[in-house]
């Protein structure tokens, strides 16, 4: 039967074009569904894993899911900012290890985190290059930012301006890349970590430039105690060694804004007890990402459901094209039939020769499938931080 | 040798098929081993049915076809595929190549559905058939790509290829010019007599007949009747 075999794939082969429209037909027709499938289970999976590992994060109130994504993810609309005094309150409790981050700027593409060094502990974020941030204006990168970059420690970054149109606004900081984070799959591979005080400087909060103090300087006017300067003063648009110490911070920092904090408690009973302690809070809320992102995640499985459901009624139909092709295909080929019969083939061997084809192309057909499931489960992070990107 | 003894056929043709019915009877034919007879006879009189009752294609309603000391009539279907693949090389009006397979291909068409002998040798035949038949250059056309005096030459190759006892043509230069209907009889007798193969060749051509060993005319071999009126 190996001769049945050799003429349904010389069929197939010589018919490119039509075999070529059924397998994909019928490829399209099986990856749809495992890979909408696959997407969405490995999505929940990634999604409520990292927000599993991050017990509570406080934030303004307002959306629950635009603060946990942000917070975790770093790539959605920033929620509404609130100030570093939280945090101190927070830590002040005594309930938990208070994480601040700052979201909200980003730089060639990558979002800038403003933290504190806790961050790296609390997520097992290891140096593979160079060394950790020690001093304002420099940064960590994670691996991707790096790879998709070309950058190493000790070349630099630039924070991107929040909008070409303002032309008052702060300048772009250039800073220096201290370390480049070993791989960990999440989104924090695709990250600029700065202090969160270096965050404050790309906000316009503080910034450095020449002592007008000094003789010479670009003073327009002095007055009682008020030094006004001239156009000519530039502020630092890169804080280095030299001029550091001419960095400051204007009013007290404890307003400054951060977009979140991430709290840790120590145990369930500080945990219930630090809930316990925003519940009534008219500004701030304190969430359990794992249960937003399951609020999140129903919502998702129940549009899959209907997405797998309206795939299966396309695959019927899809299946009964195909039926149709075969049919139709088999009712002009009669003539070769009645010759392969005439020569001496059996209705057996017919049969497996038909059989052959329509087994080829399915094979193929699932073969290719599951090639192209097995890509997209590869990319399926990638997918998931673009559609969170949106 | 083919011997045919009171033989009946009939076929009874249903719904939109009801004109085709036809029925006939034949009371002996003989034609010897190794001989190149040709069945020349009007339209309808039954040559095909002959052929199709002989190749084992068509199921006689009655009596007894021995081919090679070989009662056909007695075989089951599977015998009889496998007779014909063994036994009987069988050249059509039409060519009936296919289409999707290459001309060397097309030629090996009966080892593929037997399987009998080592591809190597099968194929080194194909080619040596090819090369005779001065079609050495196209061993990987298209039947498309063809004329039709070389469709029909592969066709003939196709029929050789497992060295029949027996060669069947049903008017096989019915599609061709003049010039290539010569070409293809002298091609058919040429390959029935090297390879000591009976030739039996339908054919309403009367201009090709010449160099047969017999002729005969379908109206002295059968006579026909209504199936309608017969029970």
């Amino acid at each position: 039967m190996t001769g049945a075999l050799y003429l349904g794939w010389r069929y197939l082969a010589h018919h490119r074009f039509k075999s070529s429209i059924l397998i994909a037909s019928i490829t399209l027709m099986l990856f749809l569904p495992a890979a909408t499938w696959l997407l969405v289970e490995d999505s929940a999976t990634a999604l409520t894993a990292r927000a599993d590992v991050t017990p509570l994060i406080l934030g303004a109130r307002g959306s629950e899911l635009e603060l946990v994504l942000n917070t975790l993810y770093f790539h959605a609309e920033s929620p509404a900012e609130i100030d570093n005094q939280t945090l101190v309150e927070a830590q002040a409790t005594g309930l938990a290890d208070v994480i601040p981050i700052h979201s909200r700027f980003q730089a060639q593409g990558a979002p800038i985190v403003g933290t504190s060094l806790e961050y790296f502990n609390f997520r097992d974020l290891n140096i593979a290059e160079g060394r950790q941030m020690g001093l304002l204006g420099e940064c960590v990168i994670g691996a991707n930012v790096a790879a998709r970059l070309g950058l190493v420690p000790g070349e630099s970054i630039t924070s991107s301006p929040e909008t070409v149109f303002d032309i008052a606004g702060v300048y772009p900081l250039k800073m220096t890349i201290a370390g480049v984070l070993a791989r960990n799959g999440t989104a924090d591979d695709d990250a600029v970590f700065v202090d969160v005080r270096t965050a404050w400087i790309i906000q316009g909060l503080g910034h450095g430039h020449a002592d007008l103090a000094t003789p010479g300087a670009p003073v327009l006017s002095r007055r009682e105690g008020m030094i006004t300067a001239n156009a000519s003063l530039t502020q630092y648009a890169e804080i280095t060694r030299d001029n550091i110490s001419a960095f400051h911070f204007h009013g007290s920092t404890d307003s400054f804004p951060l977009t979140s904090i991430i709290a840790v408690p120590p145990d369930q009973k500080n945990n219930a007890l630090l809930r316990g302690r925003y519940q009534d809070s008219d500004s701030l809320q304190l969430v359990v990402p794992g249960k937003v992102l399951d609020d999140l995640l129903e919502t998702v499985f129940a549009v899959q459901n209907y997405v797998i459901l309206g795939l299966a009624i396309l695959s019927l139909a899809t299946v009964a094209v195909i039926t149709l092709v075969f049919l139709l295909s088999q009712q002009l080929r009669k003539g070769e039939f009645h010759t392969l019969l005439r020569i001496g083939a059996s209705r057996g061997y017919v049969s497996v020769l038909v059989a052959s084809e329509i087994g080829f192309v399915f094979l193929i057909s699932a073969l290719l499938a599951v090639i192209l499931t097995l890509i997209t489960r590869y990319y399926a992070m990638q997918i998931l931080q673009t559609i969170l990107t949106l | 040798m083919i011997d045919v003894r009171e033989l009946t056929f009939s076929y009874r043709g249903r719904g939109p098929n009801r004109a085709s019915s036809f029925g006939m009877q034949v009371q002996e034919f003989t034609v010897p081993v190794g001989a190149c007879t040709a069945l020349v006879g009007p339209s309808g009189s039954g040559k095909t049915t002959l052929l199709g009752l002989i190749a084992g294609t068509l199921r006689a309603t009655s009596g007894r076809i021995v081919v090679n000391d070989q009662t056909i009539t007695d075989l089951d279907d599977g015998d009889l595929g496998r007779f014909r693949l063994r036994s009987v090389g069988q050249v059509f009006q039409a060519f009936e190549l296919l289409g999707y397979l290459t001309v060397a291909e097309n030629v090996l068409l009966p080892w593929y559905i037997c399987g009998d002998g080592g591809v190597a040798d099968v194929r080194k035949r194909a080619e040596d058939l090819l090369q005779g038949v001065g079609l050495g250059s196209k061993l990987n056309a298209l039947p498309g790509e063809l004329s039709q005096g070389e469709q029909q030459r592969v066709a003939v190759c196709r029929a050789m290829l497992n060295k029949p006892s027996l060669l069947l043509a049903d008017e096989p230069t019915g599609n061709l010019d003049q010039e290539n209907k010569q070409n293809v009889v002298d091609l058919l007798l040429g390959q029935a007599r090297d390879h000591d193969s009976t030739l039996l060749m339908v054919t309403h051509d009367e201009s090709l007949l010449g160099e047969f060993d017999s002729v005969f005319d379908m109206g002295n071999v059968a006579q026909p009747f209504d199936v309608t009126t017969r029970q």
